[in-house]
């Protein structure tokens, strides 16, 4: 058994005519910390759904635990599902349950726990998240952005998954409640010593909370390393996009 | 230069057409799966028992409204036809077939469809757009039947109980126009109406209303569940369902009678 939870190879997608990942080839460590930067629009999310299988790629393989996961049935694939959680940007919570529902989802509909234990365990976890009981029969919508992500988070942990995905998990929330934000990833990584899988273009969270990162460029990975070899690169797309300046071979398409 | 200009012609001919054959297939693909996963386990009991009070009991008063103004309108229009060849007595029965058979079916069918299609396809277009959709398959939850088999499961229930609580007061429309209007004798009129209760014309009602039930479920879930883009496209599902639904009712409404009452 090989020391990588995933395993990507040529991976290629395309809608239509319109090629987003044109032959990625990434590893993801068991118990590391993988963040993918790019820009917006170069297929980050795409890469994300094709581990998950919700967009099927046209060619390549993805192996997760060193079995094939491109193309099997929907049966392989809820179980697949039971080893990942997912953080989504816009935190994707279900607006027609409550908080402590969204979080116990999965307990209650798959695990059939009873539902004061479900509720116990939802409020345990929403509290490793720093959000009080009493915001547990509140509905989603009442929350503010950054109570939604925290909420999305415990969701994404609370069935203590091997792979967790977070995407863009601090877009859209202020400086100081996005470094919350990074905290309470690395703790819930840390703690269940998951695997995770960060698409972001913030490159203050990612430097928090990256073992390693890489670069996903025209559906290519174009560089990966940790964040101090990051620093000293002399790759002029790296150092265009963690300098954030429009001068240099990224070109912005209009 | 000949065979570029066909080339081209073909080009614009054939890209619509794509497109149309490509979302037929798309849209049978659902349907399949659909039937598939309404017939296989898990099922989500909570789910459909709230769909059923969403679909049932909240459109018990559009159903009632609308059924007793037909009954109503179906008596006054019926007499005053009727009146010319000296058939009145004909009221009470033209009423019952009348709303059994056709008015009560279609419009709470209608009616339904505007309500709760819209608001399936609005409910799933949004989960869509928000990726609640993809949230639930990563927390191991098949979409398909969390979301569209309830739903197409309290059709299928729900619409015939409608139509047969619309069947009542749409009957009972006829007989308070009939009676206090135009002044028949209530004994009679119900008694012609007894008479003439024959168990084809409830059958058939409700044989309708299951697939109207069907259907407007099924568009309201299928366009709910392909929509994309934002508001825009929630906006657009929303209409489609209603519309799309709205027109399969007639066509089915015209089928169904074909098959059971055509010689």
């Amino acid at each position: 058994m090989s020391e990588n939870k995933i395993e990507i190879r040529n991976l290629h997608k395309a809608f239509g005519r319109k090629v987003v990942l044109d032959g990625v080839d990434l590893d993801i460590v068991k118990g590391e910390s993988l963040v993918v930067i790019g820009g917006s629009g170069t297929g980050k999310s795409v890469l994300i759904k094709c581990i998950q299988g919700l967009l099927r790629p046209e060619e390549g393989s993805i192996k997760i635990d060193d079995e094939e996961v491109v193309g099997i049935n929907e049966e392989q694939k809820e179980k697949l599902h039971s080893k990942m959680g997912m953080l989504f940007q816009g935190g994707a919570l279900f607006d027609s349950l409550s908080v402590w529902e969204n979080v116990a989802f999965d307990m209650i509909e798959n695990k059939k726990v009873n539902k004061k234990t479900a509720k116990n365990e939802a409020v345990r976890v929403l509290r490793s998240v720093g959000l009080a009981p009493d915001v547990a029969d509140l509905s989603p919508s009442e929350l503010s952005g950054g109570m939604q992500k925290r909420v999305g988070l415990a969701r994404a942990i609370a069935s203590r998954p091997e792979i967790i995905f977070f995407d863009e998990p601090t877009t859209g929330l202020d400086p100081i409640m996005a470094d919350v934000i990074n905290d309470l990833i690395i703790e819930s990584v840390k703690g269940l010593g998951a695997t995770a899988l960060t698409i972001t273009h913030d490159m203050a969270s990612a430097r928090k909370i990256a073992d390693k990162i890489a670069m996903l460029y025209k559906g290519k990975i174009i560089w990966q390393g940790t964040v101090k070899e990051m620093d000293k690169t002399d790759n002029p797309y790296v150092r265009q996009f963690i300098n954030g300046s429009s001068q240099g071979p990224i070109k912005v398409e209009i | 230069m000949f065979i570029s200009s066909i080339e081209n012609f073909l080009r614009r001919q054939g890209k619509p057409l794509v497109a149309f054959i490509s979302r037929l297939g798309e849209f049978s693909i659902f349907v399949a799966q659909s039937v598939y996963n309404c017939l296989t386990p898990p099922f989500y009991g909570r789910n459909l028992l709230r769909q059923i009070v969403d679909m049932g009991f909240y459109s018990l008063p559009v159903v009632g409204l609308t059924t007793i103004f037909a009954g109503m309108v179906i008596a006054l229009q019926s007499y005053s036809g009727f009146m010319r060849f000296g058939a009145e007595g004909a009221v009470a029965s033209v009423v019952l077939i009348s709303v059994t058979r056709e008015l009560a079916p279609v419009l709470s069918a209608l009616m339904v469809a505007g309500r709760i299609g819209a608001a399936m396809a609005a409910e799933i277009g949004t989960m869509r757009v928000t990726e609640q959709i993809d949230a639930l398959t990563t927390l191991s939850t098949n979409p398909f039947k969390y979301l569209v088999t309830p739903r197409i499961w309290a059709g299928l229930i729900v619409m015939p109980i409608l139509v047969l609580i619309g069947d009542v007061i749409g009957i009972f429309g006829g007989y308070v126009v009939g009676v206090y209007k135009l002044g028949f004798n209530p004994a009679n009129y119900v008694n012609s109406t007894l008479q003439n209760l024959q168990a084809i014309d409830i059958t058939t009602g409700l044989v309708k209303a299951a697939v109207f039930g069907f259907i407007i479920s099924l568009l309201g879930c299928y366009n709910g569940y392909k929509s994309k883009g934002g508001a825009q496209g929630v906006g657009t599902a929303t209409t489609n369902a209603v519309v799309s639904a709205s027109i399969l009712i007639l066509i089915f409404n015209y089928v169904i009678t074909e098959l059971f009452f055509s010689k």
